[in-house]
């Protein structure tokens, strides 16, 4: 318990230096709110009368002075795309954004970390091979180009999949919100149609997702399980006669799994952030598209509000696997 | 696709049994074929488009869930059972009559009787004055939208008795009585917008989320970035009823996307495709693409006239004598528009735009260069909006390889959207490609925006010319028609000779839809309107 709240204290720093940090780059970036939604037609006037509503006449200092006393009231500022308090939008639309992820992250996992053991275990053999292909193949197709291509195939020709509209048809109404996960909170009130609904819109963007998070978990998996292959340990096994499931699964596996886990919180947080084309293409309305319309827009809050939601997300991500490793490396529970 | 057969049966069951069932209590749920589903690339980011930083889909929202005091009357554009509208005829809308004053100063309106907002209470007089002073003093794009029709200052705006209202004009203005019909001086609720207001005049922050209004359709449920969804007003006092009574509008980003879902029928009408898919989509014949080119507006190359080296006159023909018009309009819009070059060298017709006589003619062109420049050529950069760049792009390409064949070397520019507008207002670039078009389609107020010595925003050439100011001037309050015509004939010639823009082409303004649409009209603001709008699957 001492050792979360000690980590969690260390972690404040770095909130602090995120937040200074956004705030003076999204000042920096060339762009000028005020200009930009004055629209057309906009006189001189009515943008500086824009500009002084929005508060960007104030000096710098004066502005993140505003900025720090908003946020601690828990108040994130209004996005102006969507003219919504960002702190909403971000509840909104966070679970969205992790529903999609956490899928195409476990779909990814089912597939990536049987496939790395195969072909530690059969270096070199024709899985081997496969397991290398579909590695590149993955980090180098881009994901709106996949995404595309799976719309194209399995919707526009085949008809397999509902229209990409996002996370329901146009016909079905939003479950009661608990979780914010749809898969979940169909469950829960057992409307089991709009379930079927709710899952039929996501495989195609988590397969999507899954194949570009293929990559990194099946290279290292392979790695990792081929270097724990080759320890003394592992000969001991062997040499005591134990079977050859055993001695993977059991041993080998379980050591190789550390560096996976580590691996495997990173990609999460990577892909949150980075599913924006998925979220483009598939019509998602999650948290990442939303920072990029924020982005072009030059408009600051929501920006702002994604860094360091993201930021957060990563500080308590860091700590769950560093948890998790102790559980399952007892070495990792002594020392720091 | 179960769930949509279901439907269909139960539109099929409502039919047969539609004799016996009378508009009564229970209403059965609206059919597919009384339902529209909209993909678009973004939706409304508010409510209320008079309120500051309202994007362009809040027009639509403006135009189905208000009213204003007169509408713009719908004309047929094109054989395909597409409309347009006509800013120079009036159909009653909230008054159902109205009366310019004998000197032509004031214009007394008569409120419709039955007219109620969705509150239920009736349409006041002092609602419309409300709103209208709400417009003219708010401040960003709807008081200077007021104000190009001289629509200027609250004292203007006369609530006479409760279903009277009047407007005193400053000025006589021909632009007035068609601003009254634009997506701006709607009409709210004013005793709900004030109940609400939490003290702010205006209640601003209310109705940026709420509809107060009377308009025929209500907002059912509004997620930003998401989905919209409208549902008829069944009491709509100021028009036939409309006869969708749902409407899903779905916020796609992706424009592979949104053709996928017209091409496969998942969707009704889809907003806001490239132009080659529009191209792609009208030839395959699959889909009805109804095209209007948009009035007062252009495509077109600005040079500064002030800096070197386009502040010489013989520099700016010579790049009209050598834009690639033709393989622009190919290559960059797919034939998307109506052609602005090759024109008589006299102007011929009186409005805007018109084709200019310049067309591709590269000898004339490097003769001019090095007339103007001793044979030594210049280096400049053109600038375009990334946001735009779908066209834009193609289009400088093709302009700087053009360019560099008359000794004029191009380096190319591309500015994300938020700084594009502010490197405008800097006046500095020396080129620039964008795209302009008014509300209000007469071309004295597209000269006021674009070449006048005031220098807009919008006076990307920054050109300033005494003589210029003149013209426009005398054409925007010309007392008789002769006059006017003089002064825009003036005017056009001028533009044609001093060259600061160079119109490329016109654009049109592309919607796809299912073929069982209809009553599709295109209003100034090119948003969807959905209260005359039909569909027959």
């Amino acid at each position: 318990m001492r050792a979360i709240l000690s980590r969690l204290a260390g972690a404040l720093p770095t909130l602090c230096g995120v937040v200074l940090v956004t705030f003076l780059l999204t000042r920096v970036l060339p762009g000028d709110t005020a200009t930009y939604f004055a629209g057309p037609t906009a006189s001189a006037e009515s943008i500086a009368q824009i500009r002084a509503s929005l508060g960007l006449d104030l000096p710098l200092a004066e502005q993140f002075w505003r900025y720090i006393v908003a946020l601690s009231h828990g108040d994130l500022g209004m996005s102006l795309t969507t003219g919504q308090p960002v702190r909403a939008e971000l509840i909104n639309r966070l679970p969205a954004s992790a529903e999609l992820t956490l899928c195409g992250l476990f779909l990814a996992i089912g597939i990536a970390v049987p496939l790395g053991v195969l072909a530690a275990v059969r270096q070199g053999s024709f899985i081997d091979h496969v397991c290398r292909v579909v590695a590149t193949a993955g980090v180098s197709l881009p994901v709106f180009f996949t995404g595309l291509l799976l719309v194209y195939v399995f919707y526009f020709l085949l008809g397999w999949v509902p229209a990409p509209l996002g996370r329901l048809d146009a016909f079905a109404t939003a479950p009661r919100q608990i979780t914010g996960f749809y898969l979940i909170d169909t469950l829960l009130t057992g409307d089991t149609e709009t379930f079927r609904a709710a899952a039929a819109q996501i495989v195609l963007p988590a397969i999507t997702l899954a194949l570009f998070a293929l990559a990194p978990i099946a290279r290292i998996t392979r790695a990792s399980m081929l270097a724990v292959l080759g320890s003394e340990f592992i000969r001991t096994a062997r040499a005591s006669g134990l079977s050859n499931t055993t001695v993977v699964v059991t041993y080998a596996l379980r050591n190789a799994l550390l560096p996976v886990i580590t691996v495997l919180g990173m990609v999460f947080s990577f892909l949150l952030g980075a599913n924006v084309l998925v979220e483009k293409v598939f019509a998602w309305p999650g948290i990442g598209s939303f920072a990029v319309e924020a982005l072009i827009a030059s408009d600051y809050a929501p920006v702002q509000g994604f860094v360091l939601t993201m930021a957060v997300l990563y500080v308590l991500l860091n700590l769950g696997i560093d948890l998790l490793n102790r559980a399952i490396d007892p070495r990792a529970r002594r020392g720091a | 696709m179960k769930r949509r057969d279901f439907l269909k049966t139960a539109a099929g069951a409502a039919a047969l049994s539609a004799p016996v069932v009378h508009r009564a209590a229970a209403q059965p749920a609206p059919t597919r074929n009384e339902t529209l589903i909209l993909v678009q690339e973004y939706g409304p980011n508010s409510m209320d488009m008079q309120g500051i930083g309202s994007a362009q889909p809040v027009n639509g929202v403006s135009l189905n869930c208000y009213d204003t005091l007169l509408r713009f009357k719908r004309v047929p554009f094109g054989t395909d059972g597409t409309m347009t509208h006509d800013l120079k005829d009036y159909e009653p809308g909230l008054a159902e009559s109205w009366q310019v004053a004998s000197d032509g100063m004031s214009c007394t309106f008569k409120l419709r009787e039955n007219a109620r907002f969705h509150s239920k209470r009736p349409v006041a007089a002092k609602d419309v004055k409300w709103s209208m002073d709400r417009a003219v003093s708010i401040g960003g794009f709807a008081t200077t939208q007021m104000a190009a029709g001289s629509l200027e200052k609250p004292e203007q705006f006369v609530a006479l008795d409760d279903k009277t209202f009047r407007i005193d004009f400053v000025r006589r203005d021909k632009l007035t009585m068609p601003n009254l019909g634009v997506t701006i001086p709607f009409v709210f609720d004013s005793e709900t917008a004030i109940a609400n207001a939490n003290g702010d005049p205006w209640a601003k922050d209310y109705l940026k989320n709420n509809i107060a209004g009377s308009g025929a359709f209500k907002v059912e449920s509004w997620k930003p970035g998401t989905e919209t969804i409208y549902v008829r007003n069944d009491d709509w006092a100021c028009g036939p009823l409309p006869k969708l009574r749902r409407v899903i509008t779905r916020d796609v980003p992706s424009p592979s996307t949104r053709r996928a879902l017209i091409e496969r029928g998942d969707a009704d009408i889809s907003y806001g495709l490239p132009p080659k898919d529009f191209k792609d989509l009208a030839e395959a014949g699959k889909v009805r693409v109804a095209a209007v080119p948009v009035p007062n507006a252009i495509w077109y190359v600005a040079l500064n006239s002030v800096n070197p080296p386009f502040n010489d006159v013989r520099m700016r023909q010579a790049v009209a004598w050598a834009i690639p018009y033709e393989k622009i309009m190919s290559a960059a819009l797919f034939g998307r528009g109506v052609k602005m070059w090759g024109g008589p060298e006299k102007v011929e017709k009186i409005g805007w735009p018109v084709p200019f006589h310049y067309d591709t003619n590269i000898e004339k062109a490097k003769a001019l260069v090095a007339a103007a420049t001793n044979g030594a050529g210049a280096s400049t950069s053109l600038v375009f909006d990334a946001g735009s760049a779908t066209i834009a792009e193609p289009m400088a390409v093709l302009v700087q390889e053009s360019l560099a064949q008359i000794g004029i070397k191009v380096e190319l520019n591309k500015i994300p959207g938020a700084n594009f507008r502010g490197e405008l207002n800097k006046k500095t670039a020396p080129m620039v490609i964008n795209r302009f078009g008014g509300w209000l389609d007469w071309p004295d107020y597209f000269f006021f925006w674009n070449y006048h010595g005031k220098n807009s925003i919008f006076n990307v050439g920054s050109y300033q010319n005494p003589a210029m100011d003149k013209l426009i001037d005398g054409a925007r309050f010309a007392a008789d028609a002769a006059t006017y015509e003089a002064d825009v004939r003036g005017f056009l010639q001028m533009a044609m000779t001093e060259v600061p823009m160079i119109p490329i082409c016109q654009p049109f303004h592309d919607v796809a839809m299912q073929k069982y649409m209809g009553g599709y009209v295109y209003w100034p603001s090119r948003e969807p309107d959905f209260r005359f709008l039909t569909k027959n699957a």
